[in-house]
């Protein structure tokens, strides 16, 4: 048996407050094995009774060596890793991926219905994150039914990605130069069928959630985050907009096509968690939106890029042309080099801005990938807002700046 | 008093303890069924038909596991804490009448343990001891989750409990109403003055005070604060394993058996029901079903409602249902003077009348207080 060590307050004690080291107030570890810490986070908490005096984030317990392990693949193997990160925005993670892979590389030629399924996929992927998000959030006030009609309706979601890729979360679906192959038959009705049944589950919610008064009560006015301590420290995504910022990726520096959308980016300008709740509520109908628009206008049509370089060629040609044998063989292999530069895309997960820094050097293993993830930088601020809460507000807090830890520790 | 006297409170006892064992075991097979429905979910069904075996497994699950005493706790007080938190849950039934009297052997036997002539008195008393088996588990469980738990439950208790004794005193003065002597604390006197009419149709609002305060007392969602699994982890039973913490989730549901029997006792008129007066077995049968359909609310509640906060909790027992008792003892009381003194049937109308007036009052307050912390928003 381990010897169990005895835990001086000396180690930490320049992180609580004076009153901590007198026994005043309590200093108390919130997990990492926790309910309410969306994984292995672990907060060490400083209470005054119940009171949040300080909250000191841990993270580290999940870490997975992602971005190191990718430096050992080439570029096709890569992209699997990518799903691991934050495992509710698998489909988003393919898409930064890819698209930092296509712009070192500099493959433009991605046909429009790729770019077309790639929308309506992250979209289903956002609509998906979300649902878990309101079910965790529902479940972290005791709501917990809401967290079972949110998982019911998921279901919907994954099967439709099993539909295309095969696979329910872990998809790597997106592949540089376009998408895997192209979406069954079926896909059109699945989706179709969702975009019907959806909107009226999403006025379920709200008929529980939004108006009830002891929910209204957990959370009006609570953790408000002002806007300019947002932007100082660097928070994206619906907890940014809540603050009253207009600022969405998908609107500011579209990519994939999304200028062609019509969507609304919704803004709160209150900063709680309640505004971080109903702008979330309304990504729900904007993203449905953008769906149908990208559903309606899906051209037929390649999937993928004809640019044998970077693109495996079809199967079929395959036993009939010696050149694509050569380049099946290469990229199989090998992999396909990429130049000695560094890029940087980024796009709009569920949570923010999801930054994919890649750095070739002219090899077909890239050199050096960094992630810019938007839980990290949106869990930065937390110490700043929980101050002065209850416990029990913390759980809410928390839970309203959605953070995925699979995406904290890459 | 002879032996046999003895033999039949011993014997009512025992079985009234061991409907209440059974009780608990299939409330919580009720439960998760009932819940399961209302999410789109199966609920256990595998062992036996329905999943009725259920209980059973969980309780030889509970029996076997390993008992952990975790390290540094004060280990008396951690053993006597689920004792003391069972055993009012159990004794409070006393009291509570199942029905009038049948004939056994030549015997008049009385459905009830006890006929105590202050039993208002003694749930009132009983009901709150059971608190201090949750404070002393969570102190001397060395877990500052357990801790908070504990004092939160006490805080609770403190909140409600007055809220409770005043809305039962509105049942106790209308038990008046029909009886020359006065009200009374007897339990059996309160149903049988209810055979012409429930007391819920007199004091609806006394009902839904007592009804909120009692989930309150038996800790359940929405108040389910002292054990907050997504705050405190499961607060003051963290520490707690295998039979130890079955004592505690005994004490909880059986307390809500007894909790409902109590309330459909007082305001829904127990054991009364067509035909009892000449089959007096028919007793038992209608208070399950009443006990049931407030099992069913209870379960219901913690389906739809977040969890209240602490401190907003203390503020709506002390500042909204407290003051709000108060003015329906008041509306009762002078209420049923004057139907003494005039003997019209426009004062007693006014009763049920003037209390859902106070309590649209009440409400109306809640949504001003909300509508102003929200600056409009909602």
């Amino acid at each position: 048996m381990a010897q169990l060590e005895e835990v001086s307050i000396e180690k930490f004690k320049h992180l609580v407050s004076e009153r901590a080291l007198t026994g005043e107030t309590m200093l108390l570890n919130m997990g990492p094995q926790h309910p309410s810490t969306h994984g292995v986070l672990r907060l060490l908490l400083e209470l005054d009774g119940e009171i949040v005096v300080n909250c000191i984030p841990d993270i580290g317990y999940l870490h997975t060596g992602i971005e190191k392990n990718m430096e050992a693949k080439t570029y096709q193997k890569a992209e699997v890793m990518t799903d691991r990160l934050d495992y509710m925005n698998t489909m988003g993670n393919n898409l930064a991926y890819v698209m930092a892979v296509e712009k070192l590389v500099g493959l433009d030629d991605v046909p429009v219905r790729a770019q077309a399924l790639r929308v309506i996929l992250v979209e289903l992927q956002r609509i998906a994150s979300h649902l878990v998000w309101l079910g965790a959030f529902g479940l972290d006030l005791a709501a917990m039914s809401v967290f079972l009609y949110c998982f019911r309706d998921r279901e919907l979601i994954l099967d439709i990605f099993e539909l295309v890729s095969g696979q329910r979360m872990m998809t790597t679906y997106f592949r540089p130069g376009g998408v895997w192959r192209d979406v069954p038959v079926e896909f059109e009705k699945a989706v179709r069928d969702f975009l019907k049944i959806f909107p009226r589950r999403v006025d379920e919610y709200e008929k529980l959630m939004t108006k009830n008064p002891l929910f209204v009560d957990r959370l009006v006015g609570i953790g408000h985050l002002d806007k300019d301590v947002a932007l100082q420290y660097g928070v994206t995504g619906p907890t940014l907009r809540a603050s009253g910022v207009d600022w969405d990726l998908r609107k500011s520096r579209p990519y994939c096509g999304y200028e062609q959308y019509d969507f609304n980016v919704p803004i709160r300008t209150e900063g709680d968690t309640y505004a971080r709740y109903l702008v979330r509520i309304d990504e729900f109908r904007e993203s449905l939106k953008i769906i149908e628009q990208a559903l309606n206008k899906l051209p037929m049509g390649p999937v993928r890029s004809e640019n044998r370089k970077f693109v495996p060629p079809p199967r079929s040609e395959i036993g009939t042309s010696m050149e694509a044998l050569i380049h099946h063989f290469k990229l199989w292999t090998e992999g396909f080099p990429a130049p000695k530069a560094s890029v940087y895309s980024a796009v709009e997960s569920p949570r923010g801005e999801l930054g994919m820094y890649l750095e070739g050097d002219g090899g077909p293993k890239p050199h050096r990938i960094h992630l810019r993830t938007p839980s990290f930088d949106n869990l930065a601020v937390l110490p700043e807002i929980v101050k002065g809460h209850f416990v029990a507000d913390l759980v809410a807090i928390l839970a309203s700046i959605d953070i995925v830890l699979g995406d904290i520790d890459r | 008093m002879d032996w046999t006297f003895w033999l039949e409170v011993v014997i009512k006892g025992f079985v009234l303890c061991l409907i209440l064992l059974t009780g608990f075991a299939y409330l919580t097979w009720y439960e998760r069924r009932a819940l399961a429905r209302m999410q789109v979910r199966v609920g256990p069904n595998r062992a036996g038909p329905q999943g009725l075996l259920q209980p059973i497994a969980d309780a030889v699950k509970l029996i076997f596991k390993e008992e952990f005493t975790p390290g540094r706790v004060y280990k008396v007080i951690f053993v006597l804490a689920p004792v003391l938190t069972v055993v009012p849950s159990l004794i409070l039934a006393a009291v509570v009448p199942l029905g009038t009297s049948f004939n056994l052997f030549g015997r008049e036997i009385n459905l009830h343990v006890a006929n105590i002539n202050v039993g208002v008195l003694y749930i009132m008393s009983i009901a709150s001891i059971s608190v201090y088996g949750i404070v002393l588990a969570g102190w001397s469980s060395n877990n500052k989750y357990a801790m908070l738990g504990g004092i939160r439950s006490s805080a609770q208790m403190i909140s409600y409990e007055l809220a409770l004794g005043l809305s039962i005193a509105a049942a106790i003065i209308l038990s008046g109403l029909a009886n020359p002597d006065g009200g009374s604390m007897n339990l059996i006197e309160i149903v049988n003055a209810q055979k012409g009419m429930w007391f819920v149709v007199i004091q609806p609002v006394g009902a839904l005070i007592f009804w909120i305060a009692t989930l309150a007392e038996v800790n359940r969602a929405p108040f389910d604060m002292p054990e907050a699994e997504q705050e405190l982890t499961a607060g003051f039973h963290s520490e707690y394993s295998g039979m130890k913490f079955a004592l505690f989730f005994m004490a909880e549901y059986q307390k809500m058996i007894v909790i409902s029997m109590i309330m459909a006792t007082l305001f829904f008129g127990g054991y009364l029901g067509p035909g009892v007066d000449k089959f007096p077995l028919l007793g038992p049968v209608y208070l399950f079903l009443k006990v049931f359909v407030l099992l069913f609310f209870m379960i219901w509640v913690r389906a739809t409602w977040p969890r209240i906060r602490y401190d907003r909790l203390m503020a709506f027992g002390w500042k909204i249902l407290l003051p709000l008792s108060l003015v329906v003892v008041f509306i009762t009381a002078t209420g049923i003077v004057f139907v003494d003194k005039y003997h019209s049937q426009l004062y007693f109308w006014s009763i049920p009348v003037l209390s859902i007036f106070s309590a649209m009052v009440a409400v109306m307050f809640i949504y001003r207080d909300l509508r102003r912390k929200s600056h409009g928003r909602v």
